[in-house]
């Protein structure tokens, strides 16, 4: 359902501070597919991400969704199938208005935007029971302004935000990585949930070897621009960390130690 | 002085529908636009002509606000298609305005005093319905009738006028669309992750507000008797003063308390203008400095204020702590010679 093709991406073509991002990027992510992606900094995930969604277009190859090509459709048209959350929790959502207004905001992803009002009293009730789904108390503060929401909170409510809706693809940055350990497993746990009931196809980049083998049917590992290992199903089942570095090691022929800490193995 | 007092109250509804609009930009859309200055004039110069020309008030006044509409959309195109950014956009919509504006008019004046202006058609079946009358006999029945207005013709349209506008952008900005356009200045990039095209919703935001600006400066024209090509030199900082005051008295907690307490804002920047010239020594001619003075002084007094609070507070908590150590070190003293 999601398909790239040769995709290339390079960054200051023809200077001296030229970076290839991403070299040759095929893959095929199938319905109900949810991929983990690690690799090192600078590997490319984000640019990987960012061209899926329609941030940035590629310098070769093509995307499609669905079996439509979509390479060159602007952001916010292709966000009609695609739902985002970023790995920094003042992205995901508007800090100024309420936690109902982001949501009817968010409501507005699949159908135009109209000149009704935006939180009748139906979808007063809708949020509500959207919200008491994840547990954390938001259920009662539907006319908090979302600024005044923790880390933690607002990365849940963008990622109710970026899911209720049904997208096609659920793109998820290091949506964990901004918020402490406690936080970042309770995201964790609600985007399990989440995805799960919805069975959605989803692209999620982590920095955590250990929680890309756990979640997930497939795992893509990147360095250079280029996915250089995946693991299916049966293979991630049985997968280690340790091997995972090793097999880092065997491919790119050169020590992982540095990016220990980065990995946070 | 009292006189002057219903002036500024009249001047001030008329005003405040400028300061909705530079509300709209500076507040909601987080876009700092200076078409003002420009649209403010366009609004008056259009209604002018047209008026001079013959039109009914009511339509040359609309579609002064129309022709400002048009202004605004275009420095919102300048920013988003062409790509420059908003305070140049502004200025240069501003100044293709002013050349603009004297080609409406044809003249850098227009006077409208022996015209039919909308007030004078209000008027013509205001007297027919009498309230004057009614609103004066509280004023003679005190022994206060000196200190009426002539008339409350300005203040009660301007009020009916000022108020219906409110009401239409407090609904409007809670639509569907309108919260994607107050989100639009809120957190941009979000919004283009939920499928909405922030290039059109600023767009048609700068319209709005500069259709605001516009309806202003035709109203305005009509109310003082002429049209000037200069009339809007300063306008936004007129406008920005009115938000400022507006928010800081009277809070912005959401769009209905915002949106009144920028109108309130308006009408009290007309007063303390107004009071401002009765001071001997300040003329009509430094009003645009007593304005810049009012912006400066509302943008930094706030920040001085909480400084000082922080550093007193700061200060009582130092003293107590001295206080604390120092009887805790006669405790232990005591301690150690027992
Ligand atoms: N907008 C950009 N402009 C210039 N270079 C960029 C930009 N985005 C990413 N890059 C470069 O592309 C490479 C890949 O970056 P990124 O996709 O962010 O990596 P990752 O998310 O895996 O850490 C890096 O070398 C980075 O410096
Ligand atoms: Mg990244």
């Amino acid at each position: 359902m999601l398909q790239l093709n040769q995709i290339e991406k390079v960054f200051y073509e023809g200077t001296p501070d030229e970076k290839r991002a991403l070299r040759g990027i095929d893959l095929t992510l199938n319905e109900g597919d949810f991929v983990t992606v690690i690799g090192s900094n600078g590997a490319g995930k984000s640019t990987l991400l960012n061209i899926v969604a329609g941030v940035l277009f590629p310098d070769y190859g093509a995307v499609s969704i669905d079996d439509k090509e979509v390479t060159f459709l602007p952001e916010y048209k292709r966000s009609k199938w695609i739902g985002r959350v970023f790995q920094d929790p003042m992205a995901g959502t508007a800090p100024n208005m309420t936690i109902e207004e982001n949501l009817a905001l968010a409501l507005g992803r699949t159908k135009k935007r109209s000149l009704f009002k935006g939180v009748t009293q139906n979808r007063r009730a809708e949020f509500k029971e959207l919200l008491n789904s994840i547990d954390i108390g938001l259920e009662d503060r539907l006319n908090t302004k979302v600024g005044l929401l923790s880390g933690g909170e607002r990365q849940a409510l963008s990622l109710l935000m970026a899911t209720f809706t049904k997208p096609r693809i659920l793109l998820l940055d290091e949506h964990t990585a901004a918020l402490d350990p406690a936080r970042a497993e309770l995201i964790t746990r609600i985007t399990k949930d989440i995805v799960a009931k919805h069975q959605l196809t989803t692209l999620m980049v982590t920095h955590q070897m250990d929680q890309a083998i756990q979640l997930g049917n497939r795992l893509f590992m990147m360095d250079g621009g280029q996915i250089i290992f995946e693991a299916n199903d049966e293979q991630k089942e049985k997968l280690t960390v340790e091997q995972l570095i090793n097999e880092f090691q065997k491919i790119r022929g050169k020590q992982f130690a540095n990016d220990r800490s980065v990995l946070s193995v | 002085m009292v006189s002057a007092l219903y002036g500024a109250l009249e001047s001030g509804l008329i005003y405040a529908l400028m300061a909705l609009g530079v509300y709209l930009t500076f507040r909601v859309l987080d876009f700092p636009d200076l078409t003002v200055d420009g649209s403010f004039v366009t609004g008056g110069a259009v209604s002018a002509i047209m008026i001079m020309n013959g039109s009914d008030p009511f339509l040359a006044t609309l579609m002064g606000g129309v022709a400002g509409f048009l202004a605004g959309c275009i420095t919102g195109l300048l920013h988003t298609k062409g790509n420059i950014n908003p305070l140049l956009s502004g200025i240069l919509m501003m100044t293709a305005l002013y050349s603009i504006n004297l080609r409406i008019m044809g003249q850098p004046n227009i006077p409208l005093l022996n015209q039919t202006t909308v007030f004078k058609e209000i008027g013509s079946w205001w007297e027919g319905l009498q309230i004057d009358e009614y609103l004066l006999k509280p004023f003679t029945a005190l022994g206060l009738g000196e200190y009426a207005p002539k008339t409350f013709l300005v203040i009660i349209s301007m009020i009916f006028i000022v108020f219906m506008l409110k009401k239409i952008m407090d609904w409007l900005l809670r639509t569907e669309a309108g919260i994607a356009l107050r989100a639009t200045g809120d957190n941009a990039r979000m919004v283009k992750s939920l499928s909405a095209n922030t290039g059109s919703y600023i767009v048609v935001g700068l319209g709005l507000s500069n259709g605001l600006v516009a309806l202003s400066g035709a109203l305005y024209a009509q109310y003082n008797g002429f049209s000037d090509v200069n009339l809007g030199i300063g306008m936004i900082i007129v406008g920005l003063a009115s938000v400022i005051i507006g928010e800081g008295l009277f809070g912005k907690k959401s769009v209905v308390r915002a949106t009144l307490a920028v109108i309130l804002g308006a009408i009290l920047y007309r007063i303390i203008i107004a009071l401002a010239l009765r001071v001997d020594f300040l003329d009509a001619s430094d009003m645009k400095l007593i304005t810049a003075v009012i912006v400066i002084g509302a943008l930094v007094f706030p920040k001085w204020w909480k400084e000082f609070k922080e550093k007193r507070k700061r200060y009582t908590r130092r003293k107590t702590l001295n206080k604390q150590q120092q009887e805790g070190g006669e405790e232990n003293a005591s301690v150690k010679s027992d």
